[in-house]
């Protein structure tokens, strides 16, 4: 594989690293002088220097026979662009972009640019799966599919709690599809009843997760 | 814009901007009746500020290339403002994203030709000799 890696951060030189130990081709591109001389003194030949976001560099750089583009300069805007004219104009067909600000991650899905892997937005996916006070943990995300997967604990005196699965009222396009309970699990039915301090799984359309989440969370936890 | 009765709203991350603005003008510009909003293009808060959703043209002309590439699409297809004008100073990229479908404009570019033209001789400069 030739994959050529925009911005030699501690990101881009480490990947390049790991990429040309695994036998691939690397190309490493890098605009600041300085750094480029620390990182071509370790990756010699695999090192260029120029601003990725220029047609010429990307070009020298060998973008037209590149299986893999990696754009992950601390800039999201050069991020985008190098990633959308690697697709567009130059026909690769894998791209992987940082994305720094996870503000900017709708841009990313604006623009068509995936994967988009924002380092605070993964942390912070982990955080809430670690602390359950935060009561909503993101199993599974099908942006193709618009379709996501979550994990909540049901509140105590929350609408669900001692309710039966066909009386939640769901909205459509949300289901049920597993109840965990005393460290088991089981896929619930109708007539399945619904208890606090259970945790649920539930599949939804992208968008619903508000009118979801507040049938399970606690009264007490809204205020 | 403004002075041809046109609403005007300019958008920049630096709050001391508005003096350029007001520089020669007997009135502050938003005396005049233009709009002003700090913060930083890439923050759909501050262009909604900056009232982008009822805007009829947009233009991106930041210091940045490609922070003006990426807010010009984002004026376009997010918010579907009819005309989107783009500063680029690199032709190259300005060429591919005109192709693209974006209006840009390159001053690299027209500076290119208007120095060949005057050294061709195809332009004049009134009063100057030569």
């Amino acid at each position: 594989m030739y994959a050529l890696i925009v911005g030699a951060g501690k990101v881009g030189w480490n990947l390049a690293r790991e990429l040309i130990d695994k036998g691939n081709e690397v190309t490493l591109v890098e605009e600041d002088r300085r750094r480029y001389e620390t990182v071509e003194e370790e990756l010699e030949h695999a090192t260029q220097y120029g601003d990725g976001t220029e047609l010429w560099v990307l070009e020298r750089a060998g973008i037209e026979r590149a299986d893999l583009v990696v754009a992950v300069t601390g800039d999201d805007e050069d991020n985008i662009l190098i990633c959308q004219m690697a697709t567009e104009k130059y026909g690769v067909e894998r791209v992987v972009a940082r994305c720094n600000n996870p503000r900017n991650l709708q841009h990313f899905e604006l623009l068509g640019i995936k994967p988009a892997v924002s380092a605070t937005d993964l942390i912070l996916r982990l955080i809430e799966h670690e602390v359950p006070k935060y009561g909503l943990v993101h199993l599974l995300d099908l942006k193709e599919e618009r379709l996501e997967i979550i994990e909540m604990e049901v509140g105590h005196g929350s609408p669900a709690d001692g309710s039966r699965v066909s009386d939640l009222g769901m909205p459509d396009g949300a289901l049920v599809i597993s109840i965990l309970r005393d460290g088991g699990g089981f896929v619930p039915v109708g007539e399945s009843v619904v208890r606090g301090g259970d945790e649920v799984l539930v599949v939804l359309d992208i968008g619903l997760e508000e009118a979801v989440t507040q049938r399970f969370i606690g009264r007490a936890e809204v205020a | 814009m403004l002075a041809d009765g046109h609403e005007v709203s300019v958008l920049d991350e630096n709050p001391e901007a508005i003096a350029l603005l007001n520089k020669g003008q007997e009135q502050g510009w938003e005396d005049l009746g233009g709009a002003f909003t700090v913060g930083t293009a890439l923050e759909i808060d501050a262009l909604l500020q900056a009232g982008i959703e009822r805007a009829d043209a947009f233009v991106a002309s930041t210091d940045g290339d490609n922070t003006n590439l990426v807010i010009a699409q984002i004026a376009q297809r997010r918010f579907a403002v009819d005309r989107v004008v783009v500063r680029v100073l690199d032709p190259a990229r300005a060429k591919w994203y005109a192709e693209q479908g974006l209006q840009t404009i390159c001053p690299t570019q027209t500076a290119i030709e208007l120095l060949e033209a005057a050294v061709r001789g195809q332009i004049r400069f009134e009063g100057v000799p030569g």
